[in-house]
């Protein structure tokens, strides 16, 4: 079923690898990882700990280099042995949503120019940023929050903050490391729930990272990382009601 | 694009207004100190633009009469009067000293320099802000408002006390005491009595020498006593060129014919500024670079600490797509704001503190400008501390744990 929605949009990963140092002491932390995210489609990255996850999550954020293999980011090849571009912070602002464990907000800014920071980092006039910001606060249900700042707000209220803020720029990648891990269980369904229906609303291709036993039966599939090389699986895929 | 280091300043404007106030009070300090030195130069320019004189004539091979001490006979004035140029030519006396206020025993000593003029002539002071000059040969005084003393108030000045009849400002001497102004015979009498007991001894010595105290000769020892207890001494005389004259000229003749020094306003000035407050303006120095230094040390941390503070948010800005550049640039503004919230709080509290100083402080527009390119320079130094910190930060760190 989900291998229909398979195009060369969205995360395509193949012979991925990443080796930590040189000679005795190097680490391989990636050996062969091998992923397809369509675009619309969220699924989950589970494995213990040590077994590569946020290497793989660096690797993709390009912020640390893989050492071989191929990356595709909604259908631009982003690694093939090398970068194919120089400038990986445009890349990252661009074609790249980050959510994260903790919000990690900007506490100078109110919420509006959280989200609305990015777009203005890719030269979007203020005004036009703001906007889409506060229709992406809408869409998550804290624009009625636009106007205060991150200390004021429930950590619930943040994460959805820092969801809107990855949907800023709409890249077709969003990536999320543990983002329920310090939520309850009904938040945490909360944020998968926003997170499936940002992917089907924006088209957007997203990788969850987690061990959070609550949320991975919410997956339709699921890739298991073991000691550096991934497997596919089937998931659930339970309906998550609110 | 928003201003990041605005809206940062903005969020934590009460740690920016206190670190700006301490900064602010420290700079304050240094305006004070650049002052201080301004005010002795401007006084040792309004002490020779107000006494009225373009020729100090004083004992030769000394840089009297204000920064060593200089004695002439005082009939040499008239000498100097019959010599081509000179338009008039007035003895002086100075004497830094204790003044008593309210006469008598009771009141407060003021530390004054007591000057001795000739009523009308150069050395008088050039204009009062209150009363008359000195009219009577005895007994009056005008002195410089910093003294305290009020008009129509008694004070003492060694044995004798005086009125003071008239009241000017801008008269200090180069130490900064305030001047008080008598007549050239009330002067020479208070720079060179003694006093009873010394008179009394004196007058026994004499009285015992048998070569001064002679049977036969009747009078001879009250003469000698008589002139033994005046005094013919003054210890500069100002000249007055006559109009058309060059000063340098007339001083040259003054020189070469009268075994006497003679400097112009502008030799005057130089060894005012140069030779006499030379030191203090040393001192003032090591002030401002030990100030410069401290205020450095405060802004370079606390940027260095509020950077530290932020950097999580430092990491996902970068990851985020912030450059590099514009995180240096917010921590830049950051420090340059703290330096201009400082320059700000420091020149409103050096202009509310100057006038309480008991010496003039003079704060000039182009002190504070220079003061605030050095703070902004300042800043923007300390400021290279946190700015490599930041752009150390691996955005990698905004993920994983
Ligand atoms: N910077 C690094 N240098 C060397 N080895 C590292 C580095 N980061 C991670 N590793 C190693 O790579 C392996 C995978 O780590 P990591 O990707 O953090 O796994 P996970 O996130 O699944 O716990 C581990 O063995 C870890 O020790
Ligand atoms: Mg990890």
């Amino acid at each position: 079923m989900a291998e229909a929605n398979l195009t060369d949009d969205g995360i395509h990963i193949e012979g991925l690898r990443k080796r930590y140092g040189a000679g005795d002491t190097a680490v391989d932390a990636l050996k062969d990882v091998n992923m397809r995210v369509a675009p619309g489609e969220v699924i989950g990255l589970v494995g213990p700990s040590g077994s590569g996850k946020t290497t793989l999550l660096k690797c993709l954020g390009a912020v640390i280099e893989p050492s071989a293999g191929r990356m595709t980011l909604g259908g631009e090849v982003i690694y093939d042995g090398a970068w194919k571009t120089k400038d990986l912070r445009a890349l990252r602002r661009d074609r790249i949503g980050f959510v994260f464990q903790a919000p990690y907000l900007i506490p100078f800014l109110d919420v509006t120019d959280n989200v609305a920071l990015l777009p203005m980092l890719s030269g979007c006039p203020n005004a036009e940023a703001r906007q889409r910001a506060l229709e992406l606060l809408g869409a998550l249900d804290v624009a009625h929050r636009a106007g205060a700042q991150p200390s004021q707000l429930s950590g619930g209220e943040q994460q959805r903050v820092s969801i809107a803020r990855a949907l800023a720029n709409q890249p077709p990648v969003i990536l999320a490391d543990e983002p329920t891990a310090p939520l309850d269980s009904e938040r945490a369904l909360a944020v998968m729930r926003i997170l499936n229906q940002m992917a089907s609303q924006y088209r957007t291709a997203i990788i969850v990272v987690t061990h959070d036993e609550k949320i991975i039966p919410t997956f339709k599939r699921i890739y298991h990382i073991r000691d550096g090389k991934t497997y596919e699986e089937a998931g659930e895929g339970r309906a998550i009601d609110g | 694009m928003i201003s990041l280091a605005g809206r940062d300043i903005l969020h934590s404007w009460s740690k920016f207004v206190f670190t700006g106030i301490g900064l602010g009070l420290l700079i304050g300090v240094t305006l004070s100190m650049a002052g201080v030195y301004r005010g002795m130069v401007d006084d040792a320019k309004a002490l020779l633009d107000n006494s009225g004189a373009d020729l100090w004539v004083v004992q030769k091979d000394t840089l009297g009469p204000y920064a060593e001490s200089s004695s002439l006979r005082d009939d040499i004035y008239r000498d100097l009067l019959g010599l081509p140029g000179v338009a008039r030519a007035a003895n002086v006396t100075y004497l830094s000293m204790q003044v008593r206020q309210g006469g008598s025993d009771k009141g407060a000593d003021v530390r004054a320099m007591v000057v001795g003029v000739v009523p009308g002539q150069p050395g008088e002071p050039g204009y009062l802000v209150a009363g008359r000059q000195i009219t009577h040969d005895h007994y009056e005084a005008v002195a410089d408002v910093k003294t305290g003393f009020a008009l129509g108030e008694v004070i003492r000045i060694r044995r004798h006390d005086y009125t003071v009849v008239g009241l000017t400002r801008r008269m200090v001497s180069s130490g900064g005491d305030p001047m008080v102004f008598v007549s050239l015979k009330d002067g020479q009498e208070a720079q060179f009595l003694k006093d009873n007991e010394a008179i009394l001894s004196d007058r026994a010595r004499t009285a015992a020498n048998p070569s001064l105290n002679r049977p036969g000769v009747p009078g001879l020892l009250d003469a000698i006593q008589a002139s033994q207890a005046s005094n013919h001494n003054v210890n500069a005389v100002l000249v007055r060129v006559a109009t058309g004259d060059d000063p340098e000229t007339v001083a040259r003749e003054i020189r070469r014919w009268k075994h006497l020094q003679a400097y112009t306003r502008a030799q005057m000035e130089e060894i005012l500024v140069s030779k006499l407050i030379q030191t203090s303006a040393k001192q003032i120095a090591m002030f401002l670079v030990i100030l410069a230094i401290v205020s450095a040390a405060i802004v370079a941390f606390i940027i260095y600490t509020m950077t530290l503070g932020k950097i999580r948010e430092i990491a996902v800005l970068k990851l985020i797509g912030t450059r590099d550049r514009s995180i240096a640039g917010m921590i830049l503004q950051q420090a340059l704001g703290l330096g201009f919230i400082g320059f700000a709080v420091g020149k409103i509290a050096a202009t509310l503190w100057v006038p309480i100083f008991p010496k003039y402080v003079l704060l000039t527009p182009e002190d504070s400008l220079r003061g605030f390119v050095a703070v902004m320079l300042i800043c923007a130094i300390a400021s290279t501390l946190a700015i490599h910190a930041a752009i150390k930060v691996d955005p990698a760190t905004a993920i994983g744990g």
